[in-house]
Protein backbone atom coordinates (compact mmCIF):
# COMPACT_ATOMS: atom_id res chain seq x y z
CA UNK A 1 0.00 0.00 0.00
CA UNK A 2 2.95 2.31 -0.43
CA UNK A 3 1.63 3.77 -3.67
CA UNK A 4 -1.67 4.92 -1.71
CA UNK A 5 -2.31 7.49 1.03
CA UNK A 6 -5.75 7.85 2.93
CA UNK A 7 -8.50 10.08 2.27
CA UNK A 8 -10.49 11.19 5.76
CA UNK A 9 -14.00 12.10 5.05
CA UNK A 10 -16.08 12.17 8.30
CA UNK A 11 -15.90 10.46 11.91
CA UNK A 12 -19.01 8.41 12.99
CA UNK A 13 -19.88 5.89 15.75
CA UNK A 14 -17.91 2.59 15.19
CA UNK A 15 -21.25 1.28 14.22
CA UNK A 16 -20.81 2.91 11.00
CA UNK A 17 -18.95 0.30 9.92
CA UNK A 18 -21.63 -2.11 9.29
CA UNK A 19 -23.84 0.89 7.30
CA UNK A 20 -24.83 0.33 4.31
CA UNK A 21 -24.63 3.82 3.19
CA UNK A 22 -20.76 3.21 2.65
CA UNK A 23 -21.05 1.04 0.18
CA UNK A 24 -23.14 2.60 -2.46
CA UNK A 25 -20.72 5.55 -2.49
CA UNK A 26 -17.40 6.00 -3.86
CA UNK A 27 -14.80 8.05 -2.48
CA UNK A 28 -12.35 10.75 -4.93
CA UNK A 29 -10.65 9.07 -7.54
CA UNK A 30 -13.30 6.34 -7.30
CA UNK A 31 -11.72 4.27 -4.99
CA UNK A 32 -14.14 2.66 -2.61
CA UNK A 33 -14.88 3.49 0.84
CA UNK A 34 -14.38 1.66 3.86
CA UNK A 35 -14.21 2.15 7.87
CA UNK A 36 -11.22 2.33 10.39
CA UNK A 37 -12.85 1.58 13.63
CA UNK A 38 -10.65 2.71 17.08
CA UNK A 39 -12.81 2.05 20.44
CA UNK A 40 -16.41 3.65 19.98
CA UNK A 41 -15.35 5.75 16.74
CA UNK A 42 -15.09 5.12 12.79
CA UNK A 43 -13.67 7.01 10.53
CA UNK A 44 -14.78 7.05 6.94
CA UNK A 45 -11.57 6.73 4.39
CA UNK A 46 -10.73 5.83 0.87
CA UNK A 47 -7.22 5.08 -0.28
CA UNK A 48 -6.19 7.70 -2.94
CA UNK A 49 -3.11 7.16 -5.47
CA UNK A 50 -0.18 8.92 -3.29
CA UNK A 51 1.15 11.21 -5.74
CA UNK A 52 -2.08 12.47 -6.58
CA UNK A 53 -2.80 13.85 -3.39
CA UNK A 54 1.14 14.69 -2.44
CA UNK A 55 1.23 18.33 -0.58
CA UNK A 56 2.84 19.52 -4.16
CA UNK A 57 0.23 18.17 -6.33
CA UNK A 58 -2.69 19.22 -4.17
CA UNK A 59 -1.42 22.71 -3.91
CA UNK A 60 -1.19 22.62 -7.30
CA UNK A 61 -4.55 20.98 -7.62
CA UNK A 62 -6.59 24.15 -5.78
CA UNK A 63 -5.72 26.20 -8.58
CA UNK A 64 -7.92 24.19 -11.13
CA UNK A 65 -11.26 24.78 -10.19
CA UNK A 66 -12.61 22.29 -12.11
CA UNK A 67 -10.88 19.78 -9.81
CA UNK A 68 -11.98 21.55 -6.66
CA UNK A 69 -14.94 21.35 -7.71
CA UNK A 70 -15.06 17.59 -8.50
CA UNK A 71 -13.46 16.96 -5.20
CA UNK A 72 -15.96 19.14 -3.43
CA UNK A 73 -18.73 17.39 -4.96
CA UNK A 74 -17.54 14.51 -4.18
CA UNK A 75 -16.47 14.94 -0.71
CA UNK A 76 -20.06 15.93 -0.15
CA UNK A 77 -21.67 13.22 -1.80
CA UNK A 78 -19.78 10.81 0.82
CA UNK A 79 -20.52 12.67 3.64
CA UNK A 80 -24.44 13.83 3.17
CA UNK A 81 -25.03 9.92 2.25
CA UNK A 82 -23.68 9.08 5.71
CA UNK A 83 -25.43 11.79 7.07
CA UNK A 84 -28.84 10.76 6.28
CA UNK A 85 -28.64 7.65 8.63
CA UNK A 86 -25.77 8.34 10.74
CA UNK A 87 -24.33 11.05 13.27
CA UNK A 88 -21.07 11.97 11.61
CA UNK A 89 -18.55 14.82 11.94
CA UNK A 90 -17.22 15.50 8.16
CA UNK A 91 -13.60 16.66 8.11
CA UNK A 92 -12.22 19.53 6.52
CA UNK A 93 -12.14 18.72 2.63
CA UNK A 94 -8.44 16.98 1.44
CA UNK A 95 -7.76 16.03 5.04
CA UNK A 96 -5.07 13.00 4.03
CA UNK A 97 -2.87 10.32 6.01
CA UNK A 98 -0.16 8.63 4.69
CA UNK A 99 -1.05 5.42 6.41
CA UNK A 100 -3.81 3.95 8.26
CA UNK A 101 -2.32 4.30 11.53
CA UNK A 102 -1.93 7.62 11.35
CA UNK A 103 -5.68 8.00 11.55
CA UNK A 104 -5.92 5.28 14.24
CA UNK A 105 -4.15 7.47 16.65
CA UNK A 106 -5.98 10.03 15.74
CA UNK A 107 -8.77 8.35 17.02
CA UNK A 108 -7.33 7.37 20.34
CA UNK A 109 -5.61 10.40 21.12
CA UNK A 110 -8.40 12.85 20.46
CA UNK A 111 -11.29 10.18 21.22
CA UNK A 112 -12.94 12.34 23.80
CA UNK A 113 -12.69 15.71 21.45
CA UNK A 114 -14.33 13.88 18.83
CA UNK A 115 -17.00 11.91 20.74
CA UNK A 116 -18.19 15.07 22.17
CA UNK A 117 -18.40 16.53 18.87
CA UNK A 118 -20.47 13.54 17.42
CA UNK A 119 -22.78 14.11 20.71
CA UNK A 120 -23.26 17.71 19.76
CA UNK A 121 -24.59 16.97 16.53
CA UNK A 122 -26.45 14.27 17.11
CA UNK A 123 -30.08 14.07 16.22
CA UNK A 124 -29.34 17.59 14.50
CA UNK A 125 -28.67 18.96 11.32
CA UNK A 126 -27.56 22.42 9.41
CA UNK A 127 -29.65 24.63 7.59
CA UNK A 128 -28.37 27.43 5.87
CA UNK A 129 -30.36 30.59 5.43
CA UNK A 130 -29.21 33.24 3.01
CA UNK A 131 -30.70 36.58 2.38
CA UNK A 132 -30.67 39.00 -0.41
CA UNK A 133 -31.99 42.43 -0.86
CA UNK A 134 -34.85 42.34 -3.61
CA UNK A 135 -34.42 44.11 -6.29
CA UNK A 136 -35.72 47.71 -6.72
CA UNK A 137 -38.31 48.37 -9.09
CA UNK A 138 -36.44 51.46 -10.92
CA UNK A 139 -39.56 52.46 -12.55
CA UNK A 140 -41.31 53.39 -9.34
CA UNK A 141 -38.87 55.41 -7.97
CA UNK A 142 -39.85 59.23 -7.83
CA UNK A 143 -38.02 61.11 -10.32
CA UNK A 144 -36.05 64.19 -8.67
CA UNK A 145 -37.95 67.02 -11.06
CA UNK A 146 -35.07 69.05 -12.91
CA UNK A 147 -35.46 72.45 -11.10
CA UNK A 148 -35.26 75.42 -14.24
CA UNK A 149 -32.09 76.26 -12.76
CA UNK A 150 -29.71 73.28 -13.50
CA UNK A 151 -28.33 72.04 -16.63
CA UNK A 152 -29.49 68.96 -17.74
CA UNK A 153 -26.36 67.58 -16.93
CA UNK A 154 -26.81 68.79 -13.05
CA UNK A 155 -29.83 67.34 -13.12
CA UNK A 156 -28.89 64.20 -14.15
CA UNK A 157 -25.96 63.94 -11.70
CA UNK A 158 -28.16 64.86 -9.10
CA UNK A 159 -30.25 62.29 -9.31
CA UNK A 160 -27.52 59.47 -10.12
CA UNK A 161 -27.19 60.80 -6.22
CA UNK A 162 -30.33 60.64 -5.21
CA UNK A 163 -30.65 56.82 -6.66
CA UNK A 164 -27.12 56.22 -4.98
CA UNK A 165 -27.82 57.29 -1.87
CA UNK A 166 -31.52 55.69 -1.39
CA UNK A 167 -29.92 52.66 -2.18
CA UNK A 168 -27.60 52.91 0.07
CA UNK A 169 -29.61 53.77 2.44
CA UNK A 170 -32.14 50.34 1.87
CA UNK A 171 -28.83 48.54 1.86
CA UNK A 172 -28.31 49.23 5.21
CA UNK A 173 -31.59 49.25 6.47
CA UNK A 174 -31.72 45.69 4.88
CA UNK A 175 -28.97 44.20 6.41
CA UNK A 176 -29.98 45.45 10.04
CA UNK A 177 -33.42 43.61 9.05
CA UNK A 178 -30.94 40.49 8.38
CA UNK A 179 -29.36 40.56 11.43
CA UNK A 180 -32.62 40.92 13.73
CA UNK A 181 -33.64 38.04 11.53
CA UNK A 182 -30.19 35.84 12.26
CA UNK A 183 -30.99 36.44 15.96
CA UNK A 184 -33.98 35.43 15.45
CA UNK A 185 -33.00 31.98 14.21
CA UNK A 186 -30.03 31.83 16.23
CA UNK A 187 -32.38 31.66 19.29
CA UNK A 188 -34.14 28.14 18.04
CA UNK A 189 -30.93 26.76 17.17
CA UNK A 190 -28.45 25.21 19.09
CA UNK A 191 -25.85 26.78 17.74
CA UNK A 192 -25.20 29.34 14.93
CA UNK A 193 -22.06 30.21 12.50
CA UNK A 194 -22.05 33.63 10.06
CA UNK A 195 -20.51 33.24 6.71
CA UNK A 196 -19.13 36.31 4.62
CA UNK A 197 -21.86 37.30 1.83
CA UNK A 198 -21.03 35.44 -1.24
CA UNK A 199 -19.66 37.46 -4.82
CA UNK A 200 -22.77 37.80 -6.72
CA UNK A 201 -20.76 36.85 -9.70
CA UNK A 202 -20.66 33.15 -7.96
CA UNK A 203 -24.44 32.89 -6.81
CA UNK A 204 -25.49 34.59 -10.38
CA UNK A 205 -27.76 36.57 -8.50
CA UNK A 206 -27.78 40.62 -8.95
CA UNK A 207 -29.01 41.13 -5.58
CA UNK A 208 -26.78 41.71 -3.34
CA UNK A 209 -26.43 38.76 0.08
CA UNK A 210 -27.05 40.37 3.58
CA UNK A 211 -27.12 37.40 5.18
CA UNK A 212 -25.61 34.34 4.83
CA UNK A 213 -25.82 32.01 7.93
CA UNK A 214 -25.95 28.49 9.18
CA UNK A 215 -27.69 27.37 11.82
CA UNK A 216 -28.07 23.42 13.59
CA UNK A 217 -31.17 22.64 14.86
CA UNK A 218 -33.27 19.75 15.91
CA UNK A 219 -36.25 18.55 13.99
CA UNK A 220 -38.94 21.05 15.49
CA UNK A 221 -35.85 23.30 15.19
CA UNK A 222 -35.75 22.95 11.38
CA UNK A 223 -39.43 22.97 11.75
CA UNK A 224 -39.75 26.21 13.40
CA UNK A 225 -36.89 27.93 11.26
CA UNK A 226 -38.97 26.97 8.13
CA UNK A 227 -41.91 28.63 9.33
CA UNK A 228 -39.52 31.75 10.40
CA UNK A 229 -38.31 32.09 7.24
CA UNK A 230 -41.20 31.73 5.65
CA UNK A 231 -43.11 34.76 7.38
CA UNK A 232 -39.82 37.09 6.92
CA UNK A 233 -40.59 39.89 5.01
CA UNK A 234 -40.83 39.62 1.26
CA UNK A 235 -38.03 42.99 0.41
CA UNK A 236 -35.44 40.15 1.95
CA UNK A 237 -35.48 37.21 -0.33
CA UNK A 238 -34.86 34.45 1.82
CA UNK A 239 -33.57 31.02 0.41
CA UNK A 240 -33.13 28.44 3.14
CA UNK A 241 -30.61 24.79 2.03
CA UNK A 242 -30.80 22.27 3.94
CA UNK A 243 -30.71 19.45 5.55
CA UNK A 244 -27.19 19.84 5.38
CA UNK A 245 -24.14 16.79 7.47
CA UNK A 246 -23.09 19.51 10.06
CA UNK A 247 -19.97 20.76 8.57
CA UNK A 248 -20.40 24.51 10.09
CA UNK A 249 -20.42 22.58 13.63
CA UNK A 250 -17.72 20.18 14.09
CA UNK A 251 -15.09 22.86 14.58
CA UNK A 252 -12.37 21.53 16.30
CA UNK A 253 -8.88 23.51 16.64
CA UNK A 254 -5.68 22.02 15.36
CA UNK A 255 -3.27 21.12 18.38
CA UNK B 1 -38.95 31.63 0.22
CA UNK B 2 -37.20 29.17 -1.61
CA UNK B 3 -35.91 25.74 -0.56
CA UNK B 4 -32.96 24.84 -2.31
CA UNK B 5 -32.11 20.69 -1.62
CA UNK B 6 -28.63 19.50 -0.62
CA UNK B 7 -28.62 16.45 -2.22
CA UNK B 8 -27.30 15.67 -5.08
CA UNK B 9 -25.85 18.05 -7.95
CA UNK B 10 -28.15 20.98 -7.25
CA UNK B 11 -26.18 21.88 -4.74
CA UNK B 12 -24.19 25.33 -5.50
CA UNK B 13 -20.75 25.44 -5.76
CA UNK B 14 -20.29 28.44 -3.73
CA UNK B 15 -22.62 26.55 -1.07
CA UNK B 16 -20.46 23.90 -1.05
CA UNK B 17 -17.01 25.64 -0.46
CA UNK B 18 -18.04 27.79 2.23
CA UNK B 19 -18.37 24.68 3.92
CA UNK B 20 -15.90 22.56 3.04
CA UNK B 21 -13.23 25.01 3.27
CA UNK B 22 -14.06 26.70 6.03
CA UNK B 23 -15.95 24.00 8.02
CA UNK B 24 -15.45 20.29 8.80
CA UNK B 25 -13.44 19.11 11.60
CA UNK B 26 -10.03 20.73 11.24
CA UNK B 27 -7.15 17.97 11.69
CA UNK B 28 -3.60 18.22 11.12
CA UNK B 29 -3.28 15.57 9.14
CA UNK B 30 0.18 14.04 7.13
CA UNK B 31 -1.51 16.59 4.68
CA UNK B 32 -4.14 19.31 5.17
CA UNK B 33 -5.42 22.24 3.47
CA UNK B 34 -3.75 25.12 4.95
CA UNK B 35 -5.13 28.93 5.06
CA UNK B 36 -2.92 29.46 2.49
CA UNK B 37 -4.47 26.81 0.14
CA UNK B 38 -7.54 27.86 1.15
CA UNK B 39 -6.34 31.59 0.04
CA UNK B 40 -5.47 29.83 -3.29
CA UNK B 41 -8.97 28.41 -4.12
CA UNK B 42 -10.08 31.85 -3.57
CA UNK B 43 -7.41 33.27 -5.81
CA UNK B 44 -9.04 30.29 -8.55
CA UNK B 45 -11.94 31.78 -7.33
CA UNK B 46 -11.58 35.46 -8.69
CA UNK B 47 -9.72 34.41 -11.86
CA UNK B 48 -12.96 32.39 -12.73
CA UNK B 49 -14.89 36.37 -11.47
CA UNK B 50 -12.65 37.90 -13.80
CA UNK B 51 -12.81 36.09 -16.93
CA UNK B 52 -16.71 35.53 -16.60
CA UNK B 53 -16.58 39.40 -16.13
CA UNK B 54 -14.60 39.48 -19.32
CA UNK B 55 -16.57 37.10 -21.45
CA UNK B 56 -20.07 39.68 -20.53
CA UNK B 57 -18.03 42.58 -21.52
CA UNK B 58 -17.10 40.96 -25.31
Amino acid sequence: MNDHSVYLYAIGDAALADSDALAYSTGVEAGPLRTIVEGPLAAVVASVDRNQFSEQSLHAHLEDLEWVEKLARTHHEVVDRIAQNHSIAPVRMATVYLTDDGIRELLQSRCSELAATLDRVRGRSEWGVKGYAAPVDEASTPERDASSSDTPGTSYLMRRRAQRDRSAHRRERLATVAEKLHEEFAALAVDSRVYPPQDPRLTGRRDEMVLNAAYLVDEAGAALLARLVDAAPEELQLELTGPWAPYSFTNLEAT
Amino acid sequence: MTLATTRTDDVALVDLLDRLLAGGVVITGDLTISLADVELVHISLRALISSVDKLIEQ
